[in-house]
C-alpha cells in the first residue's frame, strides 16, 4: 500500500516535471506544431538561426511573418510564396505538415552563405522529403533568407478532348429471387510470388493480373505457415499495391511480415480477391525518363507527365524491380508530392535500398491516381 | 414422472389406431397444394380436426356427419401431413400426402459465369429449379427447354426432364463476343439471364509511329483475340520508349478499339507494346525515316 503510493506520488511528480520542461524548452518541431512562436525565435544573427527561424515560421503556417522575413519578396507575392509551400492545387503537400528539418551549410561569406535546408514533411501516408538551397544575404536589415520559388507552370487555356471511358455495375437487389444470378467478380491471377527475408522479417514480393475484361478492385493477403500448417501471421499488401486494375494491367505487391524468420515458414497460403468497381479508365499519366540513380541514393528516377486535361490530386506510383534473370528483386512505392497539372512534368524519385544496387537490372513502373 | 408420459401417449396411440380402424375420418392419400378439397365426415356430435404440416397447422370444429369443405390456397406447404379428429367419444389420426401442383409457376433459373470468354466447350451452365405458386418444389417430371440467344441470331437449345424439382444443362460459349440471352422455359414460365461474353486475349498486337510536332505518336491497329473479335475498350495496352539508359513508359486503355499515345521523341530510341502477356512488334525511330 505504502509503495503504490509512493510510485503514483513519483508518477505525479514526474509528469508535472516533463510538462514544464517541454513547456518551457520545447524542440522547434513541437514548437511548431502547438504554434508557439516569438519568444522561442532565435535572434537572427546567423545565417543559420535566420534560416532555422524562417522555418519555424513555415512549420507554423504564419505565411505573413514568413514571407516578411524574406530578402527577395520583390520577385514574388505572399500567395505565391504559399502556393509553393502547400501547393497550388489539393495534393498531398496541401495536407502535409513540416515535421522535421535539418540544415546543412554548403558555403558562406560576410555577406552571403549557402545553406541546404532539407525538410521532412509529415503526411497521412507516410513523408517525403523536399530539399531547398537557401541563399542568405545580410543587407541593412541583417541575415535574410532569398527564398528558392517554385512557381507552378500556368498551361495556357485549351481544350483537350477525351473520350471517357467508364464502367458502372449494377448489382443484384435485395427485391431479387435468390435465383438471380449476380455479376461476377472480376478474374484476377497472381502471376508471380517470392519471398525474400529482408531486415529482421519476411517480405512476400509478387505481381497481380486483372486478366478480366472489367476493372477490378484487388487485394492481397498472404499468411505464413508453419511446418504443422499453423498460420504464423497474415498480412495484407495495404498500399504497396495498386487496388485498381484495369483489363490486362499487372500490379506488383509487397506485404512485409515483421519480426519472422523465413526459416520458421513452411509455406504461404496466397489470398487475392477481387471486386467489381465502378472506375475510370483515365487521367493517362506518361511516366518518362526512368532511370536508376547509382549508390549514394539509390533508386529509380522518373518525371511523371499527365496526359488528360485533369488536375490529379495524388498520384501513386510503384516500381517492381527485377534482377538479370526477371526474377522479382524488390518493390517499392511513393506517392507525388504535388498535384499533376496537363502536360506538366512532375519529378519523382523512389528510393531503394543500397544494397540492391548490385541486383537489380530492370524495372517496371505504374501509376494509379486519385482525382478530388 | 416418464412412466406416467410414457402411459399416456401408449393410451393415446392405442385409442386412435382402435378409432382409425373405425374409420370416422376419410381422407385422400394426396392433396394438390392450394387445391379446394372437400372431407366426408361420419357420425354425430362436435369433433374439431387439426391438420399438421410442415409449417402449417390448422384447427376446424364442426358437426360430425357434415362434409368439411377446404377453400382453395388454404392447404398450400407441399409435404407429409397428419390429420387428428378429435370428437367427445374418441379421437382418430391419419397421414396423408400434400403435392407441388402439376403446372410450374416459377422457375429460379442459375446461369453461370454471367462473363465468360467466347468459344469455351461446356462454359455455361444453367440450372432450373420449378415451383408452384406456393413456391413448393416440384418434384414430379417436367420438360424444361433450355435455349441460349447468342448475337448474330444463332440459338443453342436443350430439352431436358427436371428430375425432384431440377434440370440443369451444359452449353458452349459462341465464337463471336456479345451479350447472349439464356432462357429456361418449362410450360408457361419463361426466365432470361444474360451471359455476356467477351473476347480471348488479343491475338497479335502492331503499332505504328509518326512525328506529331516534337513528339512521337504511337497508335495500334484494331487490337483484337484470336477469333478476330475487337478486344474491349479499356484493355490496358503498356507502350515503352528505350532511349539510351532511360524509359519511358505508359499504361494506355484502349478506346474504339485502338489505344493512342504521344511519347517524346528521341532518335535511336526503341519502342515497344504489349498488353497483358502479348508481345506486339518494335520500332526504331530514327526521326520518322
Amino acid at each position: 500500500m505504502k509503495s503504490g503510493s509512493l510510485l503514483a506520488l513519483f508518477i505525479t511528480v514526474a509528469t508535472a516535471a516533463f510538462i514544464v520542461v517541454g513547456t518551457v524548452w520545447p524542440i522547434p518541431p513541437a514548437a511548431a506544431i502547438a504554434g508557439t512562436r516569438g519568444p522561442l525565435l532565435s535572434a537572427s544573427t546567423s545565417p543559420q538561426t535566420v534560416v532555422e527561424n524562417l522555418l519555424r515560421e513555415i512549420g507554423n503556417r504564419n505565411w505573413v511573418e514568413a514571407y516578411s522575413s524574406l530578402a527577395n519578396r520583390n520577385e514574388f507575392s505572399e500567395f505565391e510564396f504559399e502556393r509553393d509551400l502547400t501547393g497550388g492545387y489539393p495534393s498531398l503537400r496541401t495536407y502535409a505538415t513540416l515535421d522535421t528539418f535539418d540544415l546543412h551549410p554548403i558555403h558562406a561569406s560576410a555577406d552571403q552563405a549557402e545553406i541546404r535546408a532539407n525538410l521532412q514533411w509529415s503526411s497521412v501516408v507516410g513523408t517525403f522529403q523536399d530539399v531547398r538551397d537557401l541563399r542568405v544575404i545580410k543587407n541593412s536589415n541583417g541575415w535574410q533568407v532569398a527564398w528558392p520559388i517554385v512557381k507552378e507552370p500556368r498551361v495556357p487555356p485549351q481544350v483537350i478532348p477525351v473520350n471517357y471511358l467508364r464502367w458502372d455495375v449494377i448489382y443484384r437487389g435485395p427485391q431479387d429471387d435468390w435465383g438471380s444470378q449476380d455479376v461476377e467478380a472480376p478474374h484476377v491471377r497472381i502471376v508471380d510470388m517470392h519471398p525474400i527475408e529482408r531486415g529482421g522479417g519476411v517480405v512476400v514480393l509478387g505481381e497481380i493480373l486483372n486478366e478480366d475484361v472489367v476493372p477490378a478492385y484487388v487485394s492481397v493477403k498472404a499468411s505464413l505457415l508453419a511446418k504443422g500448417g499453423a498460420a504464423i501471421a497474415t498480412e495484407d499488401a495495404f498500399d504497396k499495391i495498386s487496388h485498381i486494375l484495369l483489363p490486362k494491367q499487372v500490379s506488383p505487391f509487397r506485404i512485409d511480415f515483421h519480426n519472422v524468420r523465413l526459416t520458421q515458414v513452411d509455406s504461404i497460403r496466397m489470398d487475392p480477391s477481387s471486386s467489381l468497381i465502378a472506375a475510370s479508365a483515365d487521367p493517362v499519366i506518361v511516366i518518362q525518363d526512368q532511370k536508376l540513380v547509382s549508390p549514394p541514393g539509390f533508386g529509380l528516377s522518373a518525371q511523371l507527365v499527365n496526359q488528360s486535361g485533369q488536375v490529379v490530386n495524388i498520384t501513386h506510383v510503384l516500381a517492381t524491380f527485377y534482377d538479370s534473370g526477371n526474377k522479382l528483386v524488390w518493390v517499392a512505392g511513393k506517392y507525388a508530392d504535388r498535384a499533376l497539372l496537363p502536360q506538366t512534368p512532375v519529378p519523382i524519385s523512389i528510393p531503394v535500398p543500397s544494397d540492391l544496387s548490385g541486383k537489380v537490372s530492370n524495372y517496371r513502373v505504374i501509376t494509379s491516381t486519385y482525382i478530388q | 414422472m416418464r412412466s406416467a408420459f410414457t402411459f399416456c401417449l401408449g393410451l393415446f396411440l392405442s385409442s386412435s389406431s382402435a378409432l382409425a380402424q373405425a374409420g370416422y375420418l376419410q381422407l385422400p392419400q394426396t392433396v394438390s397444394a392450394g387445391a379446394a378439397w372437400s372431407l366426408p365426415t361420419h357420425g354425430a356430435g362436435q369433433g374439431v380436426l387439426y391438420i399438421v404440416g410442415p409449417g402449417q397447422v390448422l384447427k376446424r370444429t364442426f358437426r360430425l356427419g357434415d362434409t368439411l369443405a377446404f377453400s382453395p390456397g388454404e392447404l398450400y406447404n407441399a409435404g407429409h401431413y397428419t390429420a387428428f379428429l378429435v370428437s367427445p367419444s374418441a379421437t382418430e389420426s391419419t397421414d396423408f400426402d400434400v403435392t407441388a401442383a402439376t403446372q410450374p409457376e416459377s422457375i429460379s433459373f442459375l446461369a453461370k459465369p454471367s462473363r465468360l470468354p467466347v468459344s469455351l466447350q461446356n462454359g455455361i451452365s444453367g440450372v432450373a429449379y420449378l415451383f408452384d405458386t406456393f413456391q413448393n418444389l416440384m418434384m414430379n417430371p417436367v420438360e424444361v427447354s433450355f435455349q441460349l440467344f447468342e448475337t448474330g441470331g444463332a440459338v443453342q437449345e436443350r430439352t431436358v426432364t427436371a428430375r425432384n424439382g431440377v434440370a440443369w444443362v451444359r452449353m458452349n460459349s459462341a465464337s463471336r463476343a456479345g451479350i447472349a440471352q439464356f432462357r429456361a422455359s418449362a410450360g408457361k414460365v419463361t426466365e432470361k439471364r444474360v451471359v455476356q461474353q467477351v473476347p480471348g486475349d488479343p491475338c497479335s498486337l502492331r503499332m505504328t509511329a509518326h512525328l506529331a510536332g516534337r513528339r512521337i505518336a504511337l497508335e495500334t491497329e484494331p487490337v483484337r483475340d484470336c477469333s478476330g473479335n475487337p478486344v474491349p475498350d479499356g484493355t490496358v495496352v503498356t507502350f515503352t520508349e528505350s532511349y539510351h539508359d532511360m524509359e519511358t513508359t505508359v499504361d494506355v486503355p484502349i478506346k474504339r478499339g485502338v489505344a493512342r499515345i504521344e511519347m517524346p521523341a528521341n532518335n535511336g530510341a526503341v519502342i515497344s507494346v504489349a498488353t497483358g502477356v502479348v508481345l506486339g512488334n518494335t520500332i526504331k525511330w530514327e526521326g520518322g525515316k
